[in-house]
């Protein structure tokens, strides 16, 4: 992230996916017609070290989300293998996979529709360490969370509808902080926020990797918001990573077509009024 | 304002919407001319929807309008629900925040179109579905005969935002009002959605009023942009002046905010400047200024008095507005 790289070049992946693949069976065009195949994974290696901040983009469609349900293990693939901390999160036994759930903790776009409306917001926060049957000082790790993204010990007894967009992507960054995890993935974090909201949750995002030493998957459609916030950008296109690179390489000299396309298609305030942004 | 013989495409003074108990729209005022483009941005809950929404006759139950909106020669404000619904659609139309709760979900996507036509041109259904058709491969969408007989679910949300911005240019309207057209879609998508959209204005000589919180479309498809905060518009002129050279220092912050391969990434240790805390809850805004408590150069003069736009000289509601270099070198 900065011009030192807080974590040694050569450290082992904590997350990584080996040679990934995932087939999903489409609808039947007709009634004894074989079902369609699409392959939505193919071949994917992917892999984000101890404190390293990696960002994947890629068209809609071209199987983000579907990685990502990989890397929080909540499908198993089809080919290929998951490994946190290099053992296979699917064979690894019990206590392995265990460690890795609480390890591994995903922030998602909709801020409203991820938090439940009728919690308050500190039955929100404990809800994880409920589930991964966490024990422990609860209360002190609440009080702890919040102040790690900037918020309030008020807002625990508030619900959802009180908050501003902003502050609720913070109450649910800090939800997927409770269970203490060493990688945190964040699939379209901003995109339904405001310019001004946006830029108070993407410092906290960097935050959180230099002072926690997270690490730390963003996936976004917009390839400057990716580059401020990752040091290495994976690019997706129909199922496949087909380019790897330092987020500024990416946008001076796009190789692969879809990263061309990508960065082709971003607006800026300057191309704008240049009168060029549509041309 | 009234010197030019053309009329304005909508000419807006001192628009204020409440329902008795809070006021989204608290005295807004603006023209667009004739085959203008206006921008309207701002902040998540600043009353941009709002507004456009009372230019339509759309407010939800509960809420009325004051002031005047003229359009085609009426004062839309004093029109009856008959009078502004059979306008809707012909005069004015609208492309909605959320295409999918917009269009009718059990009819199809050409039948939809196609009935605009028909209520508004009475053109019969024959020619109405050729207009349609041709409507449709305007949008650059594949397959027009066999996507009119789609129903919503069936097509991509882009293909979906792109038969919203047909249906609202279908009888050729004065003014287009597109509401968050393109948030849902992906950049590439993005960008082809507002290529058609501004084809489509310039070929049909509508005016259009551009509402987003996205600041590099405003800058690639209007020319004069408006910018809300806490229910008024705090800032207006030319898109080039404005945002090259901001006066309100709600308008720099949301520049600022902006990530640019300008300012990121070189070596990574930059930071995006944030506007710190949020936007005031309408019914207990601040006294004076309603950005004070978040705003850099406050002074007990800005939490004691609101500022009007042009109160000094400049299109900007502000006390102390930011200075341009010029200004700052003729000292
Ligand atoms: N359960 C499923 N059954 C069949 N196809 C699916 C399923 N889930 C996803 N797909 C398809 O897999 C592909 C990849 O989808 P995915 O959601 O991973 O894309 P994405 O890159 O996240 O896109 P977006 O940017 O739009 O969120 C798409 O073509 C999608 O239609
Ligand atoms: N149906 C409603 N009932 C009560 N309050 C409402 C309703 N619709 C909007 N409001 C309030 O009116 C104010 C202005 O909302 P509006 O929808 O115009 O904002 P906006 O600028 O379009 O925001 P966004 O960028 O989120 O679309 C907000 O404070 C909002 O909470
Ligand atoms: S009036 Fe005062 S508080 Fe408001 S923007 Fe201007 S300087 Fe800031
Ligand atoms: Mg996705
Ligand atoms: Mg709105």
């Amino acid at each position: 992230m900065s011009a030192v790289t807080p974590f040694p070049a050569d450290a082992r992946p904590l997350l990584e996916v080996r040679q990934l693949s995932q087939v999903y069976n489409l609808n039947r065009q007709k009634l004894f017609a074989p079902r369609p195949k699409l392959k939505v994974l193919d071949s994917i290696d992917f892999s984000v070290r101890p404190g390293e901040a990696v960002g994947l983009v890629g068209e809609s469609g071209s199987g983000k989300t579907t990685l990502t349900r990989m890397l929080t293990g909540v499908e198993r693939p089809g080919e290929g293998q998951v490994l946190y901390d290099g053992v296979d999160v699917w064979t690894g036994g019990e206590a392995h996979e265990k460690l890795f759930r609480r390890s591994v903790q995903v922030v998602l776009q909709n801020p409203r529709s991820s938090l439940d409306p009728r919690m308050r917001v500190g039955t929100s926060l404990l809800e994880p360490l409920r589930s991964l049957r966490i024990e422990g000082d609860h209360a002190a790790r609440v009080l702890e969370v919040l102040d790690q993204v900037g918020l309030d010990k008020n807002a625990l007894e508030r619900f959802p509808h009180e908050f501003s967009g902003g502050q609720l992507q913070r109450i649910a960054i800090a939800r997927a902080l409770m269970p203490g995890p060493k990688v945190l993935i964040a699939d379209e974090p901003v995109s339904a926020l405001d310019v001004s909201i946006q830029a108070q949750v993407l410092n906290l995002l960097k935050d959180l990797v230099r002072d926690l030493g997270l690490s730390l998957v963003f996936i976004a459609h917009d390839l400057s918001v990716v580059a401020y916030t990752t040091s290495k950008v994976y690019v997706m296109s129909s199922g496949k990573i087909v380019e790897v690179g330092k987020p500024l390489d990416l946008f001076r000299n796009p190789q692969a077509e879809a990263t061309q396309a990508l960065v082709g298609a971003v607006l800026s305030v300057e191309a704008g009024l240049a009168g060029s942004a549509l041309a | 304002m009234t010197t030019s013989a053309k009329p304005h495409a909508i000419e807006v003074n001192n628009l204020v919407v409440s329902n008795g108990d809070v006021t989204a729209v608290r005295g807004v005022s603006f023209t667009i001319p004739q085959g203008g483009r206006m921008g309207l941005v701002g902040e998540s809950g600043s009353g941009k929807s709002m507004t456009a929404l009372a230019l339509m006759g759309l407010l939800p139950m509960g809420w009325n309008t004051h002031g005047n909106i003229l359009h085609d020669g009426v004062d839309l404000v004093t029109q009856s629900d008959k009078a502004l619904s059979s306008r809707r659609g012909r005069t004015l139309s609208m492309v909605f925040q959320d295409p999918l709760s917009s269009l009718n979900p059990v009819r199809r996507v050409g039948d939809q179109i196609s009935s605009v036509i028909r209520r508004h041109t009475g053109a019969d259904r024959k020619v109405a579905e050729a207009q349609t058709i041709e409507l449709i491969k305007q949008m650059n969408l594949p397959r027009p005969e066999q996507l009119v007989r789609a129903y919503p679910h069936e097509i991509s949300g882009g293909q979906r935002q792109r038969i919203m911005i047909a249906m609202a240019l279908a009888c050729y309207p004065q003014l287009i009002i597109a509401d968050e057209p393109t948030t849902a879609l992906d950049v590439t998508v993005q960008k082809q959605v507002l290529r058609l959209l501004n084809g489509a204005v310039r070929d049909r000589g509508s005016a259009l009023l551009m509402i987003t919180h996205d600041l590099p479309i405003i800058a690639a498809m209007c020319d004069t942009v408006a910018v809300m905060y806490a229910g008024r518009i705090v800032e207006i002129g030319p898109v080039q002046e404005v945002f090259r050279n901001p006066r309100h220092h709600y308008t720099r912050g949301l520049l600022d905010s902006q990530p640019t391969m300008d300012n990121i990434a070189l070596d990574g240790s930059s930071r995006l400047v944030s506007i710190p805390g949020m936007v005031p809850p309408l019914h207990s805004l601040p006294t004076g200024c309603a950005f004070n408590p978040r705003c850099p150069a406050a002074t007990d003069k800005c939490r004691e008095t609101m500022p009007e736009l042009g109160s000094n000289g400049v299109s900007a509601a502000c006390w102390h507005p930011i200075q341009t270099a010029g200004e700052v070198a003729a000292q």
